[in-house]
């Protein structure tokens, strides 16, 4: 239907207006849920630079390839020797990789809310059908979903090339399932945390920044201090530091409750009553950032 | 007053394929025909409120404003801070109103804020756009946030674009645009979902002149072609008075007057002439003063303050015969007649004569 006529486009004029025939819309207006899904799939693909210029798909991309190709390698070294298991657990593969996970939510946080905010274009959503909660919703599924998918996507590799190298297949899926179920909370958390400290600013660079510092220096002060304690000889005190941090609190809960290895010093994670503290943190921290952010955008209005 | 559902129908002038006819060379020279959409004027009120206030901890915005907006384009006037943005939150249903209650398009704003904002449009004061997407792109997305589905919002972009003059470009990053493309860009996204209303807060802010007046022509066309009805807000007069059907003056908050654009540039009995000189009067414009003198013409003191005054005779029309007079002294003379028009009131002296009012209304009350 909407075929272009050059013929009505004089080159170089551009100065005035034409009439070219005013048609109405009679179709059919999908409201408030399906504006929210647009702004959901939109922000989704913005956060793999979709939609955008080249220059935006260079560092998520990048990213994304750097997170699967260790997968891809041990995969094949399973393969080749073949190995009884693979080289790294599948939850583990996120905790090894939380330098690339956090650089990601670092420089795709800001991405999705900072740009709203810097280019005033939160009004003009909140002038649509959509609410507040809405926005907020959307982005923060969108941004969970991206990481999802980035820290997802290596599991699955490993998983056909476990399936592949013929290794058991019960133990392969538990292992994948327990893997799954760990990243989404990672990515729930991070998101959050990520989007949390990108809405207060409307500068990128000073959101990507201080979201890397967020998560490096509260993993590098946790970690140092957990060493601390453990050749202190303290290490019941390992666990409990190790809430505050969100890479330990991943780390924590899923060695309490989904069969992981503790990266933890001596390897010791939370007991299973530590683990519920882990758990009820965890969701408290997302449910607070999802709080703050309502907080938040309820003032940012037109 | 309060009415539900508006009345509208389409009224449709248009051949079988708006394509074919958007091909015609004539429709550039800006002959309007297409879709005419014909709003039953007087039945429907397209804004309404009643008492309607804004009080905020410090400052009252809006003081017990009642209001009626009919279709057409109308203007909302005031000086910074005298409550336009926020009446635009009110009635987009974003802001809740301390007292009193408002209907757009008859639909209550205090509970079906989501509905009024799915058919009206909002093109902002402030710069909105993200300069790292194209305009289609970014288009095609508001439509979307507006409940279009995928291709009709693609559709719709495209012809919105072309309606409000952007080609070639618009699938290049708005970041390169200049200020008058980036404004159409704001237009665009606000016509782009066929609201029924459109509210554009400043819109000719940072324009030269020739986008002032392409801007211009392009609000009064979306209501006479597009038949949208508007409400513009801006602090330059003469702007309104060229687009605007009805006028709103809001100052403080209050209602300081709500009538129609005639009624505030209505015809006066005045006439201004001027004439040419010649060799044999230097002055001409002296000579016809002289002359009309004589003739029992009384000319006005031309020294009003009014524009190119000191060349211009204005004098009081006493009916038909006037200008009779008026052309044979003139031609008795000798002289060119350039002008010899009737004196309109412009919308400024309106308000200066009104704010004058005020003040001493105000200065007794004190």
């Amino acid at each position: 239907m909407a075929v272009e006529h050059p013929v009505t486009v004089p080159s170089g004029d551009q100065t005035r207006i034409h009439n070219i025939g005013y048609r109405t819309y009679d179709g059919p207006r999908l409201g408030r849920s399906y504006a929210t899904r647009s702004l959901y799939s939109q922000s989704l693909r913005g956060a793999y630079g979709l939609g955008r210029s080249v220059k935006s798909k260079v560092l998520p991309m990048l990213l994304f390839v750097v997170m699967c190709v260790p997968a891809a390698i041990m995969v094949a070294v399973a393969v080749a020797t073949k190995a009884k298991d693979l080289p790294v657990d599948y939850t583990r593969y996120a905790i090894i990789m939380q330098a690339v996970i956090s650089l990601y939510v670092a420089s795709q946080a800001p991405q999705s809310v900072s740009r709203d905010l810097r280019f005033k274009t939160v009004p003009l959503y909140f002038s649509r059908p959509i609410e507040t909660a809405d926005y907020v919703r959307a982005k923060y599924a969108a941004l969970a979903s991206a990481m999802f998918i980035l820290t997802a996507a290596p599991l699955i590799v490993l998983y056909v090339g476990a399936l592949l190298a013929k290794l058991d297949f019960a133990d392969q899926t538990k292992g994948f399932g327990q893997g799954l179920v760990s990243v989404a909370l990672l990515s729930l958390l991070f998101a959050g945390i990520g989007l949390v400290i990108a809405s207060v600013t409307p500068r990128r660079g000073f959101g990507i920044a201080a979201v890397i510092a967020v998560m490096t220096i509260s993993y590098g002060a946790v970690s140092t201090l957990q060493a601390i304690a453990d050749a202190q000889g303290s290490s019941s005190a390992v666990p409990w530091i190790g809430l505050f941090s969100p890479v330990t609190l991943i780390d924590g809960l899923q060695s309490a409750f989904l069969g992981a290895n503790s990266a933890f010093p001596g390897a010791v994670g939370p007991s299973n009553g530590e683990g519920v503290v882990y758990v009820l943190a965890v969701l408290g921290l997302i449910a607070a950032c999802y709080g703050l952010l309502m907080r938040r955008y309820k003032k940012v209005g037109l | 007053m309060w009415k539900t559902g508006a009345a509208l129908w389409d009224l449709r002038v248009t051949p079988r394929c708006p394509y074919l006819w958007s091909l015609m060379p004539m429709q550039l020279c800006g002959v309007t025909t297409g879709v005419v959409r014909v709003t039953t004027v007087g039945d429907v009120t397209v804004i309404a409120t009643e008492s309607l206030s804004k009080r905020f901890p410090r400052v009252t915005a809006l003081d017990r404003l009642s209001l009626d907006v009919g279709p057409g384009v109308t203007g909302l006037v005031g000086a910074n801070g005298a409550g336009k943005s926020t009446m635009i939150k009110i009635l987009l249903g974003l802001s809740p109103a301390s007292e009193g209650r408002a209907e757009v398009l008859g639909l209550d704003v205090a509970t079906e804020g989501a509905a009024i904002r799915e058919r009206v449009g909002y093109m902002p004061e402030h710069d909105c756009l993200p300069p790292d997407v194209s305009a289609t792109e970014f288009v095609v997305h508001m439509a979307r946030m507006s409940g279009l589905p995928p291709t009709a919002a693609r559709e719709r972009t495209a012809d919105t674009l072309r309606h409000v003059g952007l080609y070639e470009e618009r699938y290049r990053p708005i970041g390169g645009y200049s200020t008058g493309m980036k404004q159409r860009v704001k237009l665009a996204q606000a016509l782009v979902h066929d609201p029924q209303l459109v509210f554009l807060d400043e819109p000719t802010n940072g324009l030269d002149p020739v986008g002032r007046d392409d801007m211009l022509g392009l609000i009064r066309r979306i209501y006479t072609d597009f038949g949208i009805s508007v409400l513009v807000t801006s602090h330059l007069l003469g702007e309104l008075e060229r687009t605007c059907d009805h006028v709103v003056v809001i100052d403080g908050g209050k209602l300081l007057r709500s009538s129609s654009t005639t009624d505030f540039t209505q015809t006066t009995a005045t006439l201004a002439v001027e004439v040419t000189d010649t060799d044999a009067h230097p002055d001409g414009t002296r000579a016809v003063r002289e002359a009309l003198h004589a003739r029992g013409v009384e000319v006005l003191d031309s020294q009003s303050g009014l524009p190119g005054a000191g060349h211009i005779l204005l004098l009081t029309a006493q009916g038909e015969e006037t200008y009779d007079v008026v052309r044979d002294v003139v031609a008795d003379l000798g002289l060119g007649l350039v002008r010899m028009e009737q004196r309109r009131h412009h919308i400024s002296e309106v308000f200066t004569n009104e704010d004058e009012q005020r003040k001493e209304a105000v200065g007794h009350g004190s």
